[in-house]
């Protein structure tokens, strides 16, 4: 015999000191170029079999639509193709390591998108007669059991829609109530490591925001704060742990006086994982505090939302919070207190903040999440989260300056600065070297506090492996940056895209696809 | 546990590389106080993925579900058939797990993808141009409200009385702190509108007219006469949209003049669940851009000049323009968005209009065999899938009596508006393409029995 393979095929290695071709196409192999589908797709196209109409007269009030509306289509295999390739672009937690500061990105169980898919959850409408929602009434209560607790708080506002809407949920309660004591002011205090969202929040809401300064150990100076209170403070918005990754030490003593000074303390969650079964908020004197369900309670991000954040509340703000909420009978069942009984059961609620109940489908997901964890396993949560970014921040810090590295352990988050990079080489670039490494960058530029910010959050579902790998990578990175390798300039060189013109994106807008005719004579 | 993967010898390595003696030293900085010794008491511990799943069974059981029975509720949430893929895709991970695409090189997917969403809502609407999304559709709404007050500099809004309920109390509560205006009125169970009330109340000092379309109770009216006068006097006229479908039927409110539309997008792609998430539709004029919330994606080149999408106008945002931005808002909706784009794209033009004139001849044939039965009113004179029946008794036992029946019949006006005994006898019924003809003969015949 002289071959088995009788079809001419030889295996070949091929020569790997050839440099790559440009393809016809534009793909290189997996990495797949996908065109709008106002490029492929087209009106008369659908993927959807839908029954005939029978025959009736209208009565759309004479306002029958004759434009077209400009909708292209696309069959069923087409769409399944085209998002597919799209999904392939995007970087995700399922992907790699995310260490995102400030947003925790950490694992996603799919047991909760089960859950959440039940039918008994994703086909009820919030309308519903509450007989027929018992259920869903109990999820949303069981849940709010859970934060209370957790938090020792004494009350919880489920409906708010993400962080920032939680963020106003809270401070519509502290204006509700000093409205109703007689005691109208004007002034919260925001530090300025705070996320954008706290004084944008606060300015919405009516009030006046002032920065409170930091220490040179990066956190809130107690000492000028407390100089600052008076009559005119209507509270303050605290992140603790703080966005330089500290626990705000002085916490319980910056509350006594806010509230010796009649003011209420705001405190921003989205921290929270790093304290969750450690350290409850209610015992350090916050009145309100908004918490990520999709964050600490590992809700997907969803590429940008949705997001969830119930607002847990003291027994001062309780009062205040917003319409709807569930109430659990003692025989077992539930009723929902809306406008109509409000002025019997909850009358100094501040109003509605969205339409419905909530983000019913984020409830499910982070009740399996706390269920599956259980008060023991939300303990190990923070602890693991504390210990991988302790572990990052002392692995790396004599590559990467860390400013507040002698303020003492970081809570979940490690804090590097661009200080001692070469001269012309910034945060951007080291962001950008991490892509080419296969990595999600860290947080950048924020907190404001810190030159070249880079705030890394590794989450607590990461294995050391993972951990070594990306200390190596990014200890790679910041040597290369630190040397003026200007390879480094030029990254990302390995993703679906280089780096993109951000200023020209801004500086003539371009929002919608328009026909390529179109395109032109709109210029 | 089993979303933990850190050992206890890793735990006792890397607390060697940080000079650390046990994990308490990590906590140092919690004052002693603060510091809870152990899991906290009372709570149960840590569960298997079975036992959480025949917990949540349990409770999902309790529930009724829309698809296991004649289901005619709408009110701002509407059930419509969502394609399997829809729900396939959306569960990519690299959709899923995704963050906000900050980093736009390894965020095409999802970049590229809110900019067809964009598009897609823009044209729906009829408007220039729409952002990523909204949390949902009411406050959508009130995001509208204040963008009108930035432009016109005025606080004066003029509500319509056909806006839903809900979306005047969100309106209300934030009006309290924002020192905005509202002319509210409640509506009447009629087939006429109030569009007279806003036309003559539009004045100098008037920012924005806000007119839902189709309005709570279903009717469709043209707002061109309101734009008209609104733009006379330097007001804006914001149109709410919360069955998106009808637009595939109807003129687009950028037809008839609206400057900002908003709306509900929940009804493509997204199921009903209990009210949330949903996803906010906002849409406007190509000269207001810069006053809009939100996150806006836009076109641009690479470093190599091929095209690809980044977030852009971020100035107007919270994170770069704090105390000074536009909106609040940071995490929106884009989950649901994408699932509503999927929607739409299987769907098409075609299709839109498809299911749009499939809904509206359902809905008609349903609103004319509940007229016939004895003492039930039709209010509308026109309607796309929702319409308000006048009852001859109050409406809200008559729906808990429908539910007895295991029927979901349409929501009672009482529900919306409580208290306001005009209304009481109303029930507003949503008629869409996953009605079966049986379902409204079964709901007919058990509304005939207990109204007899």
């Amino acid at each position: 015999m002289s071959s088995i393979n009788q079809s001419g095929w030889k295996p070949e290695m091929g020569n790997a000191g050839d440099t790559a071709p440009a393809t016809y196409t534009g793909n290189k192999a997996l990495m797949l170029e996908e065109a709008l589908i106002f490029e492929i797709g087209t009106a008369g196209t659908t993927g959807v079999d839908l029954a005939e109409a029978p025959k009736v007269t209208a009565r759309l009030g004479n306002l029958e639509r004759h434009r077209d509306i400009g909708l292209p289509g696309l069959s069923e295999p087409e769409t399944v193709r085209h998002y597919t390739r799209l999904s392939r672009q995007n970087y995700a937690i399922d992907l790699g390591f995310f260490p995102l500061g400030s947003c925790t990105m950490k694992h996603n169980p799919r047991l909760n998108e089960r859950v959440a898919r039940m039918a008994g959850f994703a086909d009820v409408h919030p309308l519903q007669p509450v007989e027929t929602v018992q259920g869903a009434l109990a999820v949303i209560n069981e849940l709010a059991v859970w934060l209370i607790q957790l938090t020792g708080m004494h009350g919880v506002a489920m409906t708010p829609k993400a962080g920032a809407h939680g963020e106003l949920c809270g401070i519509l309660c502290i204006k509700a109530a000093l409205e109703a004591r007689g005691d109208p002011r004007s002034v919260i205090l925001v530090p300025e490591s705070a996320h954008g969202t706290n004084p944008a929040t606060a300015a919405f809401a009516g009030f006046l925001v002032e920065n409170i300064p930091a220490t040179a150990e990066g956190r809130v100076d107690l000492a000028a704060l407390k100089a600052r209170l008076g009559p005119d403070v209507a509270g303050v918005m605290i992140t603790n742990p703080n966005t330089c990754g500290l626990f705000e030490r002085d916490m319980r003593e910056i509350s006594d006086a806010v509230h010796a000074a009649g003011g209420y303390v705001y405190c921003d969650g989205a921290n929270f994982n790093a304290i969750v079964g450690r350290v409850r908020p209610g015992d350090l004197g916050i009145d309100a505090m908004h918490i990520n369900l999709h964050k600490t309670f590992s809700t997907p991000h969803g590429g940008g939302g949705p997001g969830s954040g119930p607002v847990v509340l003291s027994q001062a703000l309780s009062p205040y919070g917003p319409l709807p909420f569930t109430e659990r009978h003692a025989d077992g069942h539930y009723t929902l207190v809306e406008e109509e009984t409000a002025g019997e059961r909850h009358p100094h609620s501040f109003g509605r903040m969205t339409a419905f109940h909530g983000q019913m489908g984020m409830f499910t997901r982070a009740l399996a999440y706390i269920m599956s964890h259980g008060a023991d396993g939300l303990r190990q949560v923070a602890e693991d989260a504390v210990l991988n970014a302790n572990y990052i921040l002392r692995s790396l810090e004599d590559v990467l300056e860390a400013p507040f590295a002698h303020s003492g352990p970081c809570m979940h988050e490690a804090l590097f600065s661009d200080n001692g990079l070469a001269e012309g080489f910034s945060t951007l670039d080291i962001a950008k070297g991490l892509i080419d490494e296969g990595y999600h960058p860290m947080t950048v530029y924020f907190p404001l506090v810190v030159h070249g910010a880079m705030l890394v959050e590794p989450t607590e579902t990461e294995s050391k492996a993972t951990l070594d790998q990306f200390i190596g990578a990014l200890r790679s990175v910041a040597e290369r940056a630190r040397a003026g390798d200007t390879s480094l300039k030029s990254a990302p060189h390995h993703a679906p895209r280089r780096r993109l013109d951000e200023t020209q994106a801004a500086r003539k807008p371009v929002l919608v696809w328009r026909e390529p005719d179109q395109a032109v004579a709109a210029e | 546990m089993r979303y933990l993967p850190l050992t206890p010898s890793d735990r006792q390595a890397m607390l060697g590389v940080i000079g650390a003696q046990s994990i308490d030293d990590l906590f140092v900085d919690v004052p002693a106080h603060a510091q809870l010794d152990g899991p906290i008491p009372g709570l149960p511990n840590h569960a298997s993925e079975m036992a959480v799943e025949r917990h949540f069974s349990e409770l999902a059981f309790q529930n009724m579900t829309a698809s296991h029975h004649p289901f005619f509720l709408g009110a701002g949430a509407y059930k419509h058939h969502v394609p399997a893929s829809v729900d396939h895709i959306i569960q990519r991970g690299e959709f899923l797990t995704a963050y906000t695409p900050y980093q736009p090189e390894i965020a095409q997917g999802t970049l590229q993808m809110l900019f067809e969403f964009q598009t897609q809502v823009a044209r729906l609407f009829g408007c220039d141009v729409a952002n990523a999304s909204m949390y949902d559709g009411s406050t959508a709404c009130w995001e509208a409200i204040g963008m009108a007050g930035r432009i016109t500099k005025r606080t004066k809004a003029l509500l319509s009385s056909g806006l839903h309920p809900h979306y005047v109390s969100v309106a209300k509560t934030m009006a309290q702190y924002t020192g905005d205006r509202l002319d509210i009125a409640l509506p009447e169970l009629s087939a006429q509108t109030d569009s007279q009330r806003l036309l003559d109340a539009i004045d100098g000092e008037t920012s924005c007219v806000v007119v839902q379309y189709p309005d709570i109770l279903g009717r469709i009216e043209d707002m061109s006469a309101i734009a008209a006068k609104a733009h006379a006097h330097g007001a804006l006229l914001i149109a709410v949209v919360t069955e998106p479908v009808a637009l595939g039927a109807i003129k687009a409110p950028g037809e008839m003049g609206a400057d900002i539309v908003v709306g509900e997008g929940q009804s493509l792609g997204v199921g009903l669940q209990f009210g949330g998430p949903y996803v906010g539709l906002f849409a406007c004029k190509d000269k207001f851009v810069r006053q809009m919330p939100g996150r806006l994606c836009g076109e641009t080149v690479d470093a190599e000049g091929k095209r690809g999408f980044v977030l852009t106008l971020s100035t107007r945002e919270q994170h770069i323009r704090r105390e000074k931005a536009t909106s609040n808002i940071c995490t929106n909706s884009g989950l649901c968005a994408l699932a509503f784009s999927i929607h739409l794209t299987l769907l098409g033009e075609k299709g839109l209009r498809g299911l749009a004139q499939l809904n509206h001849a359902l809905a008609v044939r349903a609103a004319d065999r509940l007229s016939q039965i004895p003492g039930v009113e039709l209010v509308n004179n026109s309607f796309f899938n929702e319409f308000t029946v006048k009852l001859p008794q109050e409406a809200r036992p008559v729906v808990r009596a429908l539910a007895d029946r295991k029927i979901l019949g349409g929501v009672s006006l009482g529900r919306l508006y409580p208290g306001a005994d005009a209304l009481s006898n109303g029930l507003l019924v949503a008629v869409t393409e996953t009605a079966t003809s049986a379902d409204v003969e079964t709901f007919a015949a058990a509304l005939q029995e207990i109204l007899a």
